[in-house]
């Protein structure tokens, strides 16, 4: 899943406070797994705005909504009447849903709410870890099930380098180095032998140094 | 010979080599390499360069070695993987081998977060493996990364590598060792050496697995001058052993500048006798003065003539 988190309040209050009517767009995909951009983080979020305003003695009108998933047109696009007598529309949605919006209503500034942080799951409840970079050819067919572009500092792709200490990665303590854990894990499953190989330049053409990436299926075209 | 370098002549004539870092300023100043270069001259048989270590921003390794080069001196420079892409790279290896030039040494690179400007991307297009093959291809198959011919004139450029026998995993770092040494890499610099048990036990496998007949391997020695940098080596930097004795022995000294030379000397001696060893060389972190004290001293002088 895309998993985001607010942006601090102060931020967001400077970016609408040129709007009086703001319509307050919610997803009902990954950001409402995480928290951070669903139905009940857009009430948050309105009633935060609203005492905020208060305070300063203006007014603002916040026209509450949530799209079950902001990053695909025919969803958002029912949402039309609420968006017309906004002047900005602030989404809780990831950057996808952000730009979808923006495609969609052009007359309307587009603002985020959220910065959207990376591809990962909750390791425990509340606790969300980076795991996939997407960088459009995986390796993790010999690295244990474990991604060294998401997860190692460097993106090393020829094991640990020389900071990696009693598990411990030494950009940040509390991450762990992500070759002990593909290291320990191949041990594991008999399979060490794959470190051996010394492993080509990556080709970085499917990740995003080639401008923008797409995919076609043509079944599914209308 | 792959080079026309005097450490490879003097590692191939088997004698045991003496190679010394020299830190470039942080500023534009050459005299800063002059003066540093009149420690070494003649008591090393080359000069590492090191390139933006720690990630604080210096002066770039390739032009202050060609300062050292001017001053008579043979640069080992430092290349790592975290500033430039496989373009730039290469074109600085082409670069250097231009200047005079005739040792490289591969490194992945402190990351970012250590140095002064932690908000900047890192680069990692290649890493360390994948640098030492590509100087190899360069050098070897007179190719460029991407296959296309180099017209004449290939770097011949002496492959040097990094390890550090005291990061974990401890038994993958021979592995990471043989990966270098088949990538290319003709020799081999270590992390420094306070632990010499442990280098010891490290250094028994890369003979076990006959490494040290494939690259020539160096031991990294950092004279300090005081328990405070001990201290500082155990806590804040990581994959760095430093074993209570020698922070105590430090602590107890009257004089910690010679207390730190002759911990030095002592682990030359020990260093010497282990099996599969074909050098030093000397880290003294922002403490070039003391190098032709210690080769002298530890009896290193004259340097062969080969």
């Amino acid at each position: 899943m895309i998993v985001a988190d607010r942006k601090p309040i102060k931020e967001i209050l400077d970016s609408i406070k040129d709007y009086e009517k703001i319509m307050l767009m919610g997803c009902g995909g990954c950001v409402t797994v995480c928290f951070s951009g669903g139905a009940k983080a857009v009430e948050l979020l309105a009633s935060q705005i609203t005492i905020a305003r208060k305070k300063q003695g203006k007014v603002v009108e916040i026209i509450q909504c949530t799209a079950q998933r902001q990053c695909e047109y025919e969803f958002i696009e029912a949402f039309k009447e609420d968006v017309e007598p906004a002047e900005a529309v602030l989404s809780t949605a990831c950057g996808v849903g952000v730009q979808a919006m923006a495609v969609k209503y052009p007359d309307k500034i587009t603002i985020p709410a959220l910065n959207t942080k990376f591809m990962g799951y909750p390791v425990e409840h509340g606790f969300w870890q980076e795991r996939c970079a997407g960088c459009g050819d995986c390796v993790l067919e010999w690295t244990a099930g474990i991604c060294p572009i998401a997860r190692c500092a460097k993106r090393l792709l020829n094991g640990p380098c020389g900071g990696s200490y009693d598990g411990k990665c030494e950009v940040n303590e509390d991450t762990e180095c992500v070759w002990q854990l593909i290291h320990d894990r191949l041990k594991q499953l008999n399979r060490l032998g794959n470190l051996d190989i010394v492993r080509e330049p990556k080709d970085w053409r499917t990740s995003t140094s080639a401008g923008q990436r797409r995919i076609k299926f043509e079944e599914a075209m209308l | 010979m792959k080079s026309a370098s005097t450490l490879e002549r003097v590692l191939t004539a088997g004698k045991f080599a003496v190679t010394a870092e020299l830190g470039p300023p942080q500023n534009a100043n050459p005299d800063v390499i002059k003066k540093k270069s009149q420690y070494m001259l003649g008591n090393v048989d080359g000069v590492n360069i090191t390139d933006n270590q720690t990630a604080i921003v210096r002066m770039s390794s390739i032009s202050a070695a060609a300062i050292a080069i001017s001053c008579g001196l043979e640069p080992v420079v430092q290349m790592v993987c975290r500033d430039r892409n496989r373009i730039a790279m290469q074109s600085d290896i082409l670069g250097a081998a231009a200047l005079g030039v005739k040792n490289i040494l591969c490194l992945s690179g402190d990351h970012q977060k250590f140095g002064n400007h932690p908000e900047a991307a890192n680069v990692f297009d290649l890493d360390s493996v994948q640098l030492i093959a590509m100087v190899k291809k360069m050098r070897d198959d007179k190719q460029f990364l991407c296959g296309e011919p180099i017209n004449q004139y290939e770097p011949r450029l002496f492959i040097g590598a990094v390890e550090n026998p005291f990061a974990d995993p401890f038994e993958f770092r021979v592995t990471r060792l043989a990966k270098k040494i088949k990538a290319g890499a003709d020799f081999i610099q270590t992390q420094c050496v306070f632990d010499i048990d442990r280098f010891a036990k490290w250094m028994e496998l890369v003979v076990k697995k006959g490494l040290h007949k494939k690259a020539y391997v160096l031991a990294g020695l950092t004279p300090v001058r005081s328990a405070k940098a001990l201290h500082y080596m155990k806590n804040e930097v990581a994959g760095i052993s430093v074993p209570d004795e020698l922070i105590k022995r430090m602590e107890a000294a009257t004089d910690t500048k010679e207390e730190g030379i002759r911990i030095c000397l002592e682990m030359i001696e020990k260093i010497k006798k282990i099996e599969g060893v074909s050098g030093i060389h000397l880290m003294p972190i922002g403490w070039e003065s003391i190098t032709p004290v210690i080769v002298e001293q530890a009896g290193l002088l004259p340097r062969p003539q080969v």
